[in-house]
């Protein structure tokens, strides 16, 4: 015979008294281990929700940014191509030259060195990008019976200092031709047509079409052929070069600058309607980064809408929580003192004899606080499952659902789960003891004698 | 001297007005007495017992059990003084309800720190002697009233205590279970244990050896069947 046979006895006899402290345990426990079930899937789905809105606002901008770069770069060609055709560009031409001459005769006839373009492609310098020598000079085409101007070309030098670019022409091959839209329109050239000129013969590389300037009626070949035909040997007329930046007034910066490389030159700005393509390149340019950052700002929104609609509901179980649990919690412990008050009174007469048989009261208060041991243990343990399997039906409704895995290596439940038994221990303990300590203290002589 | 109760004074303060229960009570019990105590309902008798077995302190007197008064010790030593040395026997029995006649009779080795198979070969045999045996693990509900009461006895009994306290414990009971009870008793005494029962039951006087009559919380008669006279 020992005490826990003695509880274990008393709680069979009075199974209902113990079942209902039992339920009262578990709903407790059940309500404090769901809730926090369902707090902590509530933290895994928003955190789930948040990566998977954040990572596809993350590739949405993404997506438009490559698009926008794109977009961005094929615009930059085609507005430094237009730029380029369009004459956009600055000439550097020797000091000695007549602005004249060239508005009026579609020709230059002062020169300089060709070495100055490898001077400047050599150079520090930074508001040009593309230098392109050339020779240009108005010719009669003797074997033609016509006025033309010849360009001699070699193609783009690169700036040493600087990336290589794409060339934005190519170099006309030596013994090719590429003629402009009048000269081939009138004289019925073609493709592949061979032609002479100045006693060489040249092959028909490229037909322009209709520019309405003087490339209409312009003839390009090779620099060094050029140089040959014109008796120009390592002259040259001009250095085409594109501005790098072309919004707003930099000519005189342009100017500066080269001329601290190459003194003696001057340069002039041609066709200032390049600007305004420069302007909308600018703009669109704009255009594009400011639909980006809309788009940017408006996935954050949307990100941030999200995470508030999720900090509301997990503020709303949150809150429910922390009022249903301590009452939970409470009405449990009110309902085991009032059980265990009861089951002491129930047991006045078998407390009398105990006592009077030699038990002491720290023996009568293990007999009562063992059994409410066993009812918390009990309870919290049921609890416990039962609280899991409602937190996890709850969960299990909202979208998604969330493993056990999940929930139990992230957030605290699992420290819930194990703490609640121990706790409800206590608790059954605490709630139990003053009944217990009234019954223990009971004075025998007074229960005997109500025989 | 196995018990000495020594002007014993026992007053319940109550409204409307007090009530003396035991007024100058003295009564001696050697081993191997056998000493029942009689007189009407409300005259004292339980009051005497309760207070004889240290459960119910005097207002003044002494009680002496082995020569130890149990009211100088604490609480605690007192209760376990009274398991070793004293047994009780009831008239409404005061089994546990739901253990059965075995684990009733080990009940007061909760108390004593026997050894469990001592204990539990003691409880056996104590129960065979009652005539027990076939109810062995039947709970109180399923007894006769003399069944309980012999459980309650060989209960008493277990500890092995010098002295037996029984307060009516025929007072249930039919002729037969009655007068086995009371033999019980006197075997007990028989055997070198002291007996101090309290009834109003007539049988129990040829039982004892002395009878003290109370009335109105004092000794009227006290009387020795040794001698075969009225003190």
């Amino acid at each position: 015979m020992n005490i826990w046979r003695l509880v274990i006895r008393e709680i069979k006899h009075r199974r209902v008294n113990f079942a209902m402290g039992l339920l009262s345990v578990a709903v407790a426990v059940s309500g404090l281990v769901g809730a926090q079930t369902l707090l902590t899937a509530d933290r895994i789905i928003t955190g789930r929700l948040l990566s998977a809105k954040e990572a596809e606002v993350k590739k949405s901008v993404a997506e438009k940014q490559a698009a926008v770069k794109k977009a961005g770069k094929e615009l930059q060609d085609v507005i430094r191509r237009q730029m380029l055709g369009l004459g956009f560009n600055v000439l550097i031409l020797p000091e000695s030259q007549s602005l004249s001459e060239i508005h009026l005769n579609g020709s230059m006839s002062a020169t300089m060195p060709e070495e100055y373009v490898d001077r400047l492609a050599s150079s520090k310098i930074v508001t040009v990008n593309h230098l392109l020598p050339s020779v240009t000079q108005r010719v009669y085409w003797e074997e033609r019976d016509r006025d033309v101007i010849v360009v001699g070309t070699r193609g783009e030098v690169p700036i040493q200092h600087r990336g290589l670019k794409k060339p934005l022409l190519d170099e006309v091959a030596a013994g090719k031709i590429v003629l402009g839209h009048e000269i081939h329109r009138q004289l019925s050239l073609n493709e592949g047509d061979t032609v002479r000129l100045s006693g060489r013969d040249f092959t028909v590389s490229r037909l322009h079409a209709e520019r309405g300037s003087v490339d209409d009626v312009t003839v390009w070949i090779n620099l060094a052929e050029a140089q040959e035909i014109l008796g120009m040997q390592n002259l040259i007329n001009a250095i085409l070069a594109l501005e790098c930046d072309c919004v707003g007034d930099r000519i005189s910066q342009i100017r500066a600058e080269i001329s601290a490389i190459l003194p003696g030159t001057q340069v002039i700005e041609r066709y200032s309607q390049a600007i305004t393509r420069a302007e909308s390149r600018a703009k669109a340019k704009e255009s594009a980064e400011t639909a980006l950052k809309e788009a940017e700002q408006s996935g954050v929104q949307q990100l941030a809408l999200e995470r508030r609609s999720r900090r509301n509901l997990e503020d709303r179980h949150a809150g429910f929580a922390a009022i249903l649990v301590p009452l939970v919690v409470l009405g449990s412990i009110v309902t085991i003192a009032l059980l265990a008050l009861a089951n002491s009174r129930q047991r006045c007469h078998e407390i009398g004899v105990l006592r009077a048989i030699g038990l002491s009261t720290r023996q009568l208060m293990v007999v009562f606080l063992s059994k409410a041991a066993a009812l918390g243990l009990l309870g919290g343990l049921t609890g416990v499952v039962v609280g899991l399997m409602i937190g996890h039906m709850l969960v299990s409704a909202q979208s998604g659902g969330t493993s056990w895995n999940e929930m139990f290596t992230s957030g605290t439940l699992w420290a819930v789960v194990v703490s609640a038994p121990p706790s409800a221990l206590f608790l059954a303990g605490l709630a139990s003891w003053i009944p217990a300590l009234l019954a223990a203290r009971q004075d025998p002589a007074v229960i005997l004698q109500r025989e | 001297m196995l018990l000495r109760l020594k002007h014993l004074c026992k007053t319940y303060v109550g409204k409307p007005a007090d009530v003396h229960a035991v007024r100058d009570v003295s009564i001696d019990l050697a081993e191997g007495q056998f000493v029942a105590v009689q007189g009407p309902s409300g005259c004292g008798k339980t009051t005497v017992l309760l207070t004889a077995g240290g459960l119910l302190k005097p207002d003044s007197g002494e009680v002496l059990i082995e020569d130890q008064n149990p009211y100088t010790m604490s609480p605690d030593d007192r209760a376990a003084f009274r398991a070793r040395t004293i047994g009780f026997v009831f008239q409404q029995f005061h089994l546990v309800p739901y253990l059965d006649v075995l684990d009733n009779v080990l009940s007061p080795a909760l108390a004593a720190a026997s050894p469990q198979n001592d204990v539990r070969q003691r409880a056996v045999e104590l129960i065979e002697h009652f005539g027990l045996t076939h109810r062995a693990h039947h709970v109180p509900g399923e007894l006769s009233s003399g069944e309980r009461q012999r459980t309650a006895l060989a209960r008493a009994l277990l500890n092995q205590p010098r002295l037996l306290l029984a307060d009516e414990p025929t007072g249930n009971l039919d002729q037969e279970s009655a007068l086995a009870v009371l033999g019980h008793l006197k075997d007990f005494a028989d055997s070198g244990g002291a007996v101090l029962l309290v009834t109003h039951d007539d049988r129990a006087v040829s039982f004892a050896q002395r009878v003290v009559h109370l009335c109105d919380g004092r000794i009227s008669t006290l009387m020795d069947r040794n001698l075969s006279g009225t003190l």
